[in-house]
């Protein structure tokens, strides 16, 4: 560290061989402990005032809307004979989906040895969490009488009833519960030698004191580090199944149940798929500003936001490939209820929510296969909102499109959401962003100590990491 | 410092991820047994260097996992199928199928509370207090340096031969840490 740089006898490969590294500008570990934590103990920059407040205004009307929709009934929102999931549902699967990105890039990417995962995996972690939050909402409030959310635990009732295991509903409550769970404990885990960076560089005793009890007692020992990356290890390898059944789950709410354009075999690959494709959109979207506003271009290099519109690339034509074989599938199997459900979709009433879904998730993300595009970050920031935008309107033509005709044309309806369901989708972003601008306030938003571990000063047989010059090991 | 305060151990400074490796290695062969290396990140060839054996967390999330899985297929049955049985759809009461998704849900669930807490019960963690935290320079372990410290409980700690050792694999500040 102390060798000044033109002494290093590095054999480098071949400049077209050459990667980027993930740390850009060779930065030491001290300039990243320092970067990160001036987030935290410099004064609140105006921008953060700025977002923090109309945010914070729209969590209070989330809270309005809800104690409205609870003291008044479900019929505020526009759920209705035939459309009985309107936007409630289609704002929980959505959500749940944003938040399958985090778990992507915390458990999946670190199984598959892809170090760059290090810059963006905390800040993801904690939007899975927050997005899980307000997708959490609307399941317990959808089901009118919120203070009987409690039949759908396994707690014995007055009447000795239990609850149905047969229902994916019951499923459901079981993994979005785990999915919660589990991703705070794996963001935790991921904090606490952090927080023990924080814990050492406070000035103030309040400061010291509280990085210090949630870091443990953690002093970077070697026996513990021997320990610990065997619990993440752990915790990835069991994330990783979990999160791919997490959206399996929730697909099969749809598919187990008889209706056209839900009873389809491919729910559970699609949906995971879309929820990795719409949750890197969100990851692009919030780590874009956060980027630039927060001087991490050395951390979040373009190299990583290179590789994530690659991601986003490759899920969304998953998601296209699904859909196409959503229509094949139809007319392949003769049913005419099939045939009709998936033509209506294309040409019905809500045909503008089809063209939408498909104009965002399946047209404009085929521009990342342009790297003048993945390097225009104007250009990856609106594809990333596109992206979001489509994967709602897939779950609207999911839900909405395939409820508002039924087998009986008697049964027929239009939906049409009302203010309410506006205001608490609205209100959800309020709470989302709320956490997202308090947790980047107040605890390290890029993994110190993984970044330290993947820069050459780590590597003890490299020269920066102290080794001799032509010294054997 | 007064003499009668028993030392912790002797906390030697390192710069670099190559000089700690190889003090580490000197430290293991001079078949020390209390001592332990602190550092920012987890060090590349660190647990072979001090010659540590592979974690025991495995276990403890392997009984959480199976835990959680036994406790989910019996809660099922016992629900579904004993305590209250209803007929759904002309089924049978138990099924392993459609128990399957809450009891994996379970494993995982328990299989993760089982890392976490084990790697805690294995670093006996959380710790509110520890002497090398008394150490200003100590601080820098989660920063940027590198430190290793041998412990005055070592049947083998002798405060000048483990100086001089600690000396000979290059630190460049060594320093007595009081209990």
């Amino acid at each position: 560290m102390s060798q000044p740089e033109a002494m290093l006898k590095v054999h480098l490969p071949p400049t077209e061989l050459q990667r980027m590294p993930l740390v850009a500008n060779q930065r030491s570990p001290a300039w990243i402990s320092d970067r990160v934590a001036s987030l935290v103990e410099g004064k609140t920059p105006r921008w953060w005032w700025i977002a923090f407040i109309p945010s914070s205004m729209a969590m209070t009307m989330l809270l309005g809307m809800l104690v409205w929709q609870v003291s008044t009934g479900v019929g505020v929102w526009g759920n209705n004979h035939p459309v009985m999931w309107g936007w409630d549902i289609i704002n929980f699967v959505w959500w749940i989906g944003i938040g399958h990105a985090g778990t992507l890039i915390s458990a999946i990417l670190f199984l598959l040895r892809q170090r760059w995962r290090t810059a963006v995996n905390r800040a993801a972690e904690a939007m899975t969490i927050f997005a899980v939050m307000c997708a959490g909402i609307y399941p317990a409030l959808h089901v009118g009488r919120i203070w009987f959310d409690w039949w759908l635990f396994p707690i014995p009732t007055s009447n000795g009833l239990w609850p149905q295991f047969r229902s994916p509903l019951m499923w459901d409550v079981f993994a979005v519960s785990t999915y919660f769970t589990v991703s705070v404990l794996f963001w935790y885990v991921g904090l606490i030698p952090d927080l023990a960076t924080f814990r050492d560089r406070s000035k103030s005793k309040v400061r010291q004191f509280l990085y210090g009890l949630f870091a443990l007692g953690w002093t970077g020992s070697n026996r513990h580090w021997s320990n610990y990356e065997k619990a993440y290890l752990i915790l990835a390898g069991l994330s990783t199944p979990l999160v791919l059944s997490v959206h399996s789950i929730v697909s099969l709410d749809f598919a187990v149940s008889q209706l056209p354009g839900w009873h389809t075999t491919i729910f559970p690959p699609y949906f995971v798929a879309g929820a990795i494709f719409s949750g890197f959109g969100m990851v692009l979207t919030l780590l874009l500003p956060l980027r630039k506003l927060c001087k991490l271009e050395d951390i979040i290099t373009m190299r990583h936001i290179d590789v994530m519109c690659k991601v986003t690339l490759a899920t969304g034509s998953i998601v296209g490939y699904a859909y196409g074989m959503e229509f094949f599938i139809a007319w392949y199997s003769g049913s005419d209820y099939e045939r009709f459900a998936f033509i209506n979709r294309a040409t019905g009433p809500y045909w503008w929510g089809y063209w939408t879904m498909i104009s965002c998730n399946v047209i404009f993300p085929q521009l990342f296969w342009f790297k003048k595009v993945r390097q225009n970050l104007w250009i990856v920031f609106v594809l990333s909102i596109l992206v979001n935008v489509g994967m709602w309107f897939e779950r609207f033509v999911i839900i909405v499109i395939s409820l508002h005709r039924e087998f009986l044309p008697s049964n027929w309806g239009y939906f049409v959401p009302t203010w309410v369901d506006v205001c608490t989708y609205l209100g959800t972003f309020g709470l989302f962003f709320t956490c997202f601008l308090l947790f980047m306030r107040f605890l390290p938003m890029i993994a110190i100590a993984e970044v330290k571990g993947v820069t050459p000063y780590s590597d003890p047989h490299h020269p920066v990491g102290g080794a001799k010059v032509g010294g054997g090991h | 410092m007064s003499a009668t305060v028993k030392p912790y151990g002797l906390l030697a400074e390192f710069e670099t991820a190559a000089e700690i490796t190889h003090a580490a290695e000197k430290v293991r062969d001079a078949g020390y047994r209390q001592w332990d290396v602190f550092s920012p990140f987890p060090v590349h060839g660190m647990d072979r260097a001090m010659g540590l054996k592979n974690s025991k967390v495995g276990w403890f999330a392997f009984l959480g996992g199976a835990t959680g899985y036994t406790i989910g297929m019996l809660m099922i049955w016992f629900m579904n199928a004993f305590d209250y049985p209803i007929i759904i759809g002309g089924k049978p009461m138990f099924s392993p199928f459609a128990a399957f998704p809450p009891s994996y849900e379970l494993t995982i669930l328990l299989g993760a509370f089982g890392a976490l807490f084990g790697m805690l019960f294995l670093n006996r963690l959380p710790r509110l207090h520890h002497p090398l935290l008394k150490s200003r320079r100590f601080a820098l372990a989660t920063h940027d340096r590198f430190f290793l410290v041998i412990e005055s409980s070592d049947p083998n700690y002798a405060e000048n031969e483990t100086r001089k050792l600690l000396e000979s694999t290059g630190s460049r500040h060594i320093e007595l840490v009081e209990d």
